[in-house]
C-alpha cells in the first residue's frame, strides 16, 4: 500500500481527543475553519435572498446537494480508503422514504426528513455489517451491487409506485406557505445540511475516530494490530456517511415533488460524486467541497453549450482519468505542495 | 416439470456465454490485480461491432467473431497503455477509478453516437424442438462458440510461450521479471486478451437479446457475480461460475418475473463473497 498517495496528514493536536467535552467544543470553535464553514453557508443563504435571483438559487441548491454528497462520500473514500461506488443509494432511498412518509402517511416535512435520515443510516449499518468484511476491490463491487439491487427492488415494489414512481400532490406545499415559499424553505434547509456535512467531516477528521479511520485507510492490518476496532469504525463510518445524504435526498425530492427508481438510483451521479471528491482532493475536508462546487459550475457550463451537452460524461471521465493518473491528490494536493502552511488552515 | 428442465438447459446455454464474458474479467484480475470496470463498455462495443458489421456487410454475426476478437485485442492493448499502465502497482482505489473513468468516456461517446435506444442483430437459425418446447438455435450456437473460445484460451494459457508467461506473471511478477520475462508487455497482452474476450462475448450476447448502449452495466454485474462464484483470477472457474449463474437464472425464470433476477444475483454475489471469498470453484485452480 503506497502511503505517499495520500495528501491527508493529521491536523490533530495530540491532546484534542482527551479534552473534556466542553473545552473540546471551545477548542473546536477556537480554530478558523469552523468559522469559515459558517461564513460560506451564510454566503450561500444570503446571496440569492439579497439579489432575489432564482436561477442563482437553483444553481447553488445543486451545489449544496453535491457538496453534501461529496463530503459524506469522502468519509469512506478519503478517510477509510474504501470506494463506495453505490453512494447514491443513500440519497435515493432517503428521497423515497421521505416521499412515502409525506404522501402516504401525511407526516410534516421535518419529521419525514429526519425519519428518512435515521432509517437509511440504520439500513446502512445493516448493509455495512454484511459487506464491510470485504476488503478493497471486493467492497467496491458489493456497493455497485447494493445500488443495483435496491433499484431493482424498488422498481418491483408496488407500494412505492414501482417503475412509475411517486408524485406529491401540490397541496403538501400549503403548510410551508405555498410552492414558491416552500422552495426557499427547502433551499435554506439544504444549505444547513451542507454546513452540517462540512462540520461533520471536519469534526471526524480531528477526532480519535477520524484518526482510526485514516489509519485504516493507510494500512488496515497495521491499524488493527495497533488496536483500532476496524470493523466497528468502518461500519460506523458507512452508517454516518449515509445520514446527511439521505436527509438531502428527502429534501431534494420533496422539492421536485416526483421520484422514480431510474433517476433516484442513477449510478452516474454516484460516479460524479467520486469525481468531485477526487477533483478537490480525497481525504481533505475542503477538497471535496471545492471539487463539488467546481464540478457543478463545469457541468452547468457544459450543459448550456450546444457542442458539449452530449459529452458531459465523456468530459467527467476524462477529468477523473487525468486526476487519477497525474494528480492523485487533487486540487488540494497541488495547493498543499505550493503552500504547505495552508494544510493547517484548510484541512 | 419438463418446463423447468428446459429452462435449466437454456440457462446453461446462456450461462456459458456469461462465463466467457467473465473469463476476460477474471484473467485481467488474476494477472494484474486490477478490476476492470471498462468490462461492461467493452461488452457493449462487441455488441455494436456485431450490429454494424452484420448490417454493413451482410455477414453472419458468427463470421465477424475473428475480426471482433482481433479488434478487441488491439483496443484492449491501447486501453492498457492509456488508462491502466500507470495504476497497476498502485492501491485498488486508483485502478478502480481509472478504469471507471475510461468506462464513462466510452459509454458517453457511445450514447452520443448511438443514443440509448435498443438495437438487435437478427439471426435466423433453426432451433431444436423437444415436445412443446424449442431450444433456440442462437442459444445453442452461442454456447458452442463460447466453449470453443474457452478451450482456445485454455490452450493458449497452458501450451504457448506467451500463455506460460502470463501465468508466470500472475503467479509472481517480480520472479517473472527476474527470469527475463518482459512483464509489462505481458500485462498489456493479458489486458488485450481480457478485452477481446469481453468484446466477443458481447457479440454473442447481441445474437441472443436486444441491447442498448447501457446494457453493459447489467452484464458487467453478471460478470462480477460469475467471477466471484468461480474465484477471482481463475479463468477455468469463470466458465463453471457462468454456467452456475445460468442454472440459477434458469431455475428462477419459471417462478418469478424477470425483473427480480438482479436481486437474486446480488444476494448470491454477497453471500458467496462473504462465505467463500476465494470462490466456490477455488479447487479447480490448476
Amino acid at each position: 500500500m503506497a502511503v505517499d498517495e495520500r495528501t491527508s496528514t493529521s491536523v490533530l493536536q495530540p491532546s484534542f481527543s482527551r479534552l473534556p467535552l466542553a473545552s473540546r467544543a471551545l477548542a473546536f470553535f477556537g480554530r478558523p475553519f469552523p468559522w469559515l464553514i459558517i461564513a460560506v453557508a451564510a454566503l450561500f443563504a444570503a446571496l440569492p435572498l439579497w439579489t432575489g435571483n432564482v436561477p442563482l438559487r437553483e444553481s447553488l441548491l445543486l451545489a449544496a446537494v453535491y457538496i453534501t454528497l461529496a463530503s459524506n462520500l469522502n468519509l469512506m473514500i478519503g478517510y477509510a480508503g474504501y470506494v463506495n461506488f453505490g453512494n447514491i443509494v443513500f440519497f435515493g432511498l432517503g428521497g423515497y422514504i421521505g416521499m412515502f412518509l409525506i404522501s402516504t402517511l401525511g407526516l410534516p416535512l421535518i419529521i419525514a426528513v429526519f425519519a428518512a435520515g435515521c432509517l437509511v443510516s440504520g439500513l446502512a449499518l445493516l448493509f455495512g455489517l454484511g459487506i464491510l468484511g470485504l476488503r478493497g476491490a471486493f467492497f467496491a463491487l458489493a456497493t455497485i451491487g447494493i445500488n443495483e439491487a435496491v433499484k431493482a427492488f424498488i422498481t418491483n415494489f408496488e407500494p412505492w409506485g414501482g417503475a412509475a414512481g411517486i408524485y406529491l400532490p401540490l397541496d403538501v406545499f400549503a403548510e410551508l406557505g405555498g410552492p414558491a415559499n416552500a422552495l426557499w424553505v427547502v433551499y435554506f434547509a439544504l444549505v444547513a445540511v451542507m454546513a452540517a456535512s462540512l462540520f461533520l467531516s471536519y469534526g471526524i477528521k480531528i477526532s480519535k475516530f477520524g484518526m482510526g479511520l485514516q489509519a485504516i485507510g493507510q494500512n488496515e492490518d497495521a491499524a488493527a494490530v495497533l488496536g483500532v476496532p476496524t470493523r466497528l469504525y468502518k461500519s460506523l463510518a458507512y452508517a454516518i456517511s449515509a445520514f446527511l445524504p439521505a436527509v438531502a435526498g428527502a429534501l431534494y425530492y420533496f422539492k421536485s415533488a416526483f421520484i422514480e427508481p431510474g433517476g433516484a438510483f442513477d449510478l452516474t451521479l454516484s460516479i460524479e460524486a467520486i469525481v468531485m471528491v477526487m477533483l478537490g482532493g480525497h481525504g481533505t475536508v475542503t477538497g471535496p467541497a471545492i471539487g463539488a462546487f467546481l464540478y457543478e459550475e463545469l457541468r452547468g457550463a457544459l450543459l448550456t453549450m450546444d457542442a458539449f451537452s452530449h459529452f458531459q460524461l465523456v468530459i467527467a471521465g476524462a477529468v477523473l482519468l487525468l486526476i487519477v493518473l497525474f494528480a492523485p491528490g487533487g486540487l488540494m494536493g497541488v495547493v498543499y505542495r505550493v503552500w504547505p502552511r495552508l494544510r493547517k488552515v484548510l484541512p | 416439470m419438463t418446463g423447468v428442465l428446459v429452462s435449466l438447459i437454456d440457462g446453461v446455454l446462456i450461462g456459458s456465454v456469461y462465463g466467457l464474458a467473465a473469463m476476460g474479467l477474471t484473467l485481467i484480475w488474476g494477472v494484474m490485480n486490477v478490476i476492470n470496470l471498462t468490462h461492461g463498455a467493452l461488452i457493449v462495443l462487441g455488441m455494436f461491432a456485431a450490429y454494424f458489421l452484420t448490417a454493413g456487410s451482410g455477414l453472419s454475426p458468427y463470421a465477424t467473431l475473428p475480426l471482433v476478437l482481433a479488434a478487441g485485442f488491439a483496443f484492449g492493448v491501447v486501453l492498457y497503455w492509456i488508462a491502466v499502465h500507470r495504476v497497476v502497482e498502485r492501491p485498488h482505489l486508483m485502478s478502480l477509478l481509472a478504469t471507471f473513468a475510461a468506462n464513462m468516456m466510452l459509454i458517453g461517446i457511445g450514447t452520443a453516437l448511438w443514443s440509448t435506444s435498443p438495437y438487435n442483430v437478427p439471426v435466423s437459425l433453426p432451433g431444436i424442438s423437444w415436445g412443446y418446447y424449442t431450444f433456440t438455435g442462437t442459444h445453442i450456437a452461442a454456447a458452442v462458440v463460447a466453449l470453443i473460445i474457452a478451450s482456445l484460451l485454455y490452450w493458449l494459457l497452458h501450451y504457448t510461450r506467451i500463455g506460460k508467461a502470463i501465468r508466470a506473471v500472475s503467479n509472481n511478477r517480480q520472479a517473472a521479471e527476474l527470469v527475463g520475462i518482459p512483464t509489462t508487455r505481458v500485462l498489456s497482452f493479458a489486458f488485450g486478451l481480457g478485452a477481446a474476450l469481453a468484446c466477443v462475448s458481447g457479440t454473442l450476447i447481441a445474437t441472443l437479446f436486444p441491447f442498448t448502449v447501457l446494457s453493459g452495466n447489467a452484464y458487467q454485474l453478471k460478470s462480477f457475480v460469475v467471477t466471484v462464484l468461480g474465484g477471482l483470477g481463475n479463468p477455468a472457474g469463470g466458465l463453471l461460475g457462468g454456467i452456475t449463474l445460468g442454472l440459477v437464472e434458469g431455475l428462477a425464470a419459471p417462478f418469478m418475473p424477470i425483473s427480480w433476477t438482479p436481486i437474486i444475483e446480488f444476494a448470491l454475489f454477497v453471500a458467496v463473497l462473504i462465505l467463500y471469498p476465494r470462490g466456490i470453484f477455488a479447487f479447480a485452480k490448476a
